[in-house]
């Protein structure tokens, strides 16, 4: 397969994972595994908050790529403060940048998202905004010299799929930058209909760490990014109201 | 004089430096970042920045999500 490339930087894996939610540490080093992920979320909190320290370190002996998140974040100022902390802490210029609209449907506030972008982008970031599954939105977001757009299927941790696949195909239709299907996914059929419509990436954490077998739900996403990928280039046949017979009509 | 490290009130000398009272708590050197009152401070400047009475220092690092 291709590489997915993201601001110069090749990423060896189209499936992006998040950590959130994983029961411990050695549920998610299995799942990450078996996922074949090259780059994975992580989010920023207080030092004594809890919430298990060491993940960091997993990654970096898995040779995985952290990026940072700025989950929680409802404002701009936040979000860039808290990248800004990421990358000292870190020592990345990548961000997953999330801005929040309220913690009910956790959708993203486009007003504060595109302010936060454009400042992050001016500050020397690679930023990939989380954005809503609007194909202005996403172009916007793009003009701002973001790195990638990652529209949502469906509200984070809902399970619910794509919602709106028009929109989605309409977002790669329009985009110069990898467009990265990011939340909603539930199960791996979703993860290959986001591929198949197009997306260079799909990022998904809960639909694996919440799964009852996560590991065994990392590798169905691993293997549904790759078919989707596959059928997507290979070309899929139009759809038709009446049958077509796949055997010769005469002899 | 009182600062507040991620909301506790601390009480440091007067002239602490931002490098005193992160080590006084354990805070280690790499995998963090710290802010106060809201602007960075990058690791190389933690000796030579002094906090004032009110200071707000908030300490961060890496954890699951996502």
């Amino acid at each position: 397969m291709d590489d997915l490339v993201i601001g110069g930087r090749k990423i060896g894996s189209r499936l992006i994972m998040g950590t959130g939610g994983a029961a411990n540490l050695s549920v998610l080093e299995r799942s990450l595994v078996a996922s074949g992920t090259a780059l994975t979320t992580v989010a920023m909190r207080r030092l004594d908050a809890g919430g298990g320290p060491g993940v960091l370190a997993l990654l970096e002996r898995l040779g995985i790529e952290a990026l940072p998140n700025t989950a929680g974040c409802h404002t701009a100022a936040e979000a860039v403060l808290t990248a800004r902390l990421a990358r000292e802490a870190l020592e990345t210029d990548l961000v997953k940048l999330e801005v929040i609209a309220d913690d009910r449907t956790l959708l993203p506030d486009p007003i504060e998202l595109l302010d936060a972008a454009e400042q992050l982008v001016d500050d020397g970031f690679t930023v990939l905004p989380y954005t809503n599954d609007d194909p202005v939105l996403a172009s916007k977001l793009v003009d701002a010299g973001c790195a990638a757009v990652m529209p949502l299927g469906s509200p984070i941790g809902t399970g619910l799929g794509i919602r709106n696949p028009h929109n989605i195909e309409m977002i790669v239709a329009a985009s110069t930058v990898p467009v990265v299907l990011d939340a909603g996914i539930g199960t791996a059929s979703e993860a290959a209909q986001a591929m198949e419509l197009g997306c260079d990436a799909v990022l998904l954490a809960t639909a694996v760490t919440r799964a009852s077998d996560p590991e065994a739900m990392a590798t169905a996403m691993r293997l549904a990014v790759e078919s989707g990928r596959l059928a997507r280039s290979a070309g899929r046949i139009p759809r038709r109201y009446w049958a077509h017979a796949s055997s010769p009509a005469v002899g | 004089m009182n600062v507040l490290v991620n909301g506790d009130v601390t009480e440091v000398g007067p002239e602490a430096t931002l490098a005193e009272v992160l080590a006084a708590r354990g805070v280690p050197e790499r995998g963090v970042a710290v802010a106060v009152s809201g602007e960075v401070v990058p690791r190389a400047a933690w000796r030579s920045t002094r906090l004032r009475d009110g200071s707000v220092v908030e300490v961060l690092t890496a954890v699951q999500g996502g």
